[in-house]
């Protein structure tokens, strides 16, 4: 087997490692070891779990469903937007479908870039972003058998470039 | 003209158990609206008011009410989000 170049480097020409919604176990630390040059000081990765609690009662697990083929569009617009504004190398995502228990992954957004300030205002923006824009929703199971759909935000209309410039911070 | 055609409409979350269906067939007059789609869906027997707080999706992109919708347009009533 020959690893001549790194993934991150393939995909080098946008910056988008990964944008996608997935039925598959999510990692952090996988998607860790896909991100970051030579050139990048700062590499992080968030990891968004399910809770065993929401709003005082107990969650059995959570059900994801998704518009999958929107999603996965609006998911890279996200990420390019956030590589645009904020001048990050590079940025991977991807959010998990299906039924998952408590401490599982739903999602995993990693940043790769010179700085750790415009890695943490990219990795906020396209969490924030996706909560805002990404055709996804989740139904909570609870212990005693129900389930409900939880509240959402109504998707901003227009373009998909319909997220605020995020803000740039005085050095 | 004033034909009409039908468009399916794909249906997601609780819109999805509340019609018992994936996807939904509307008829449209020629030059209708997303406004039209609303309303034609208002109107059915077990959507109703739901979709009055939902977004409208044609070919993958939210749309305002006063976008045409033409045959062959993937068309999606989406619910307020809930990713993370």
């Amino acid at each position: 087997m020959t690893v001549a170049r790194s993934p991150a480097a393939r995909s080098a020409s946008d910056g988008v490692v990964v944008a996608e919604v997935t039925e598959d176990e999510l990692d952090g630390a996988d998607l860790l070891r896909r991100m970051g040059s030579t050139s990048d000081g700062a590499v992080i990765v968030f990891e968004g779990r399910v809770r065993d609690h929401n709003s005082g009662r107990s969650v059995a697990c959570l059900h994801y469903d998704a518009y999958r083929e929107m999603a996965d569009e609006v998911l890279r617009d996200i990420v390019r937007e956030a590589i645009q504004d904020t001048g990050v190398s590079a940025i991977g995502v991807r959010h998990r479908v299906g039924s998952l228990g408590p401490r599982s992954v739903s999602l995993v957004v990693a940043v790769s870039a010179a700085h750790r300030r415009p890695a943490y205002e990219a990795s906020a923006y396209v969490i924030e972003e996706l909560k805002r824009r990404l055709p996804l929703w989740k139904r909570e199971e609870y212990g005693d058998g129900t389930s409900q759909w939880l509240d959402g935000q109504m998707p901003p209309v227009g373009s998909t470039d319909a997220g605020p410039e995020p803000e740039r911070r005085g050095e | 003209m004033t034909g009409r055609f039908e468009v399916d409409v794909f249906l997601f979350g609780r819109h999805r158990e509340l019609a018992g269906a994936a996807v939904i067939s509307v008829e449209l007059a020629a030059g209708g609206t997303v406004a039209d789609l609303r309303r034609t869906l208002s109107g059915h027997p077990s959507l109703g008011s739901a979709v009055e707080g939902s977004a409208v999706a044609l070919n993958r992109r939210y749309e305002p009410d006063d976008s045409p919708v033409v045959a062959g347009d993937e068309v999606a009533v989406i619910p307020p989000v809930a990713g993370g």
